[in-house]
């Protein structure tokens, strides 16, 4: 079958190191990852589009902010809570790059398990992950209703430059549909996995491809992927 | 595990296992992406710790400079730490790495072109668009 060839790895790939080897890769009529499999490098040049469309949501955030005479809101006192009769800044935001870093690990532990063919440590820290990006979520809908609440509108808010509402249910909003598929995604991979149709490669589906334990690393590079979006929405929105 | 094969190639079939077996373990090693957890665990603490620096930027009130360079400087190495780690990126073969670190730095350029636009935007509202007040 096709599959087979599409799976395959291409045995010849000594190559010399740094620049050289990779225009022998590029170069001619050849298959240019040689030891990466489709799924694994469509991932990735997804998550390159992915990485163009939030620079373009930041971009745009941070042209907004230098672009404006008005003075833009100061997060660290939008975001702040009251927590036991103390105000705390940011505290919510912390909280929430704490639980997205924890679910990255309990990830990458996933996909290392996976690898071992060990279903129920595999599909046990894929649904941790998709409780701690569930959780994300959650705390994101909280956050959007306290700020809403506050009056924070796409077009006005109560402390400064009207951009930031706008800026900041683009950003924000974007990231959370992220997670929110990612968590869909890994119940789904997890489902898989705890059922073994990696083990017995039982044909998908929708495809009707034969699965493998690589698919459960393709969710991971998703995932870390939204996590990675999130260090840089804490850096620039949050903390600049 | 008894069988190395198996388990170390995760992505391919039983029977292209057997083949590779004989060819490269070392190159299957990488294919299959087994790290050892500590590893996992110690990005993850870094992670933390790093995140938890970047937070106290803010509790603590730097401005400025400082502020902003602290926030990049924490914000790249987590970035690289999750990329490189957990993305397994430091372990693709360089043809893939180039291909897709490379064109999010042209970002750079964009950045630029819009920070000289907003300037320029901000000049023209300060100049033309200020409170007669």
């Amino acid at each position: 079958m096709a599959e087979t060839a599409l799976t395959d790895t291409v045995p010849s790939t000594a190559r010399p190191a740094g620049w050289r080897g990779i225009a022998a890769d590029w170069s001619s009529d050849q298959r240019a990852f040689k030891n990466v499999s489709w799924g694994k490098a469509m991932m990735w040049i997804f998550l390159l589009s992915d990485t163009f469309i939030f620079s373009c949501f930041l971009l745009s955030y941070m042209t907004a902010r230098m672009s404006t005479t008005v003075p833009w809101p100061n997060p660290s006192e939008v975001f702040a809570l009251n927590v036991a009769g103390k105000h705390i800044p940011l505290i919510l935001i912390a909280i929430m790059t704490f639980i997205l870093i924890s679910s990255s690990g309990t990830m990458a532990m996933a996909v290392n398990f996976g690898y071992r063919r060990d279903r129920a440590k595999t599909a046990a820290l894929m649904l941790a992950t998709a409780a701690f990006g569930a959780t994300f979520v959650g705390m994101q809908a909280f956050e959007w209703t306290k700020l809403i609440m506050e009056g924070v509108r796409p077009w006005a808010n109560p402390w400064g430059a009207e951009q930031f509402g706008s800026s900041f249910f683009m950003i924000t909003g974007f990231h959370g549909t992220h997670v929110t598929i990612g968590v869909i995604f890994l119940i789904a991979i997890a489902r898989k996995v705890w059922r073994g149709d990696f083990d017995v490669e039982r044909r998908g589906f929708f495809t009707s491809r034969k699965g493998y334990y690589e698919i459960v690393e393709i969710t991971g590079l998703y995932w870390h992927f939204v996590d990675l979006v999130w260090v840089f929405i804490f850096a620039f929105f949050y903390l600049w | 595990m008894t069988n190395a094969a198996v388990h170390i190639e995760g992505q391919q079939h039983s029977l292209h296992a057997h083949l590779h077996d004989a060819l490269a373990s070392p190159a299957a090693h990488a294919k299959g992406q087994q790290h050892p957890i500590k590893l996992y665990l110690v990005v993850w603490g870094w992670l933390f710790v790093l995140s938890t620096c970047s937070y106290l930027v803010d509790y603590f009130g730097i401005h400025g400079y400082l502020r902003w360079s602290l926030i990049l400087l924490f914000m790249v190495l987590k970035a690289g730490l999750i990329v490189a780690v957990f993305m397994h990126m430091a372990w693709e073969r360089l043809a893939l790495a180039y291909a897709i670190l490379l064109p999010p730095v042209l970002v750079l350029v964009f950045v630029a072109i819009m920070v000289f636009e907003s300037d320029y935007t901000h000049l023209l509202r300060v100049v033309f668009f200020a409170p007669t007040a």
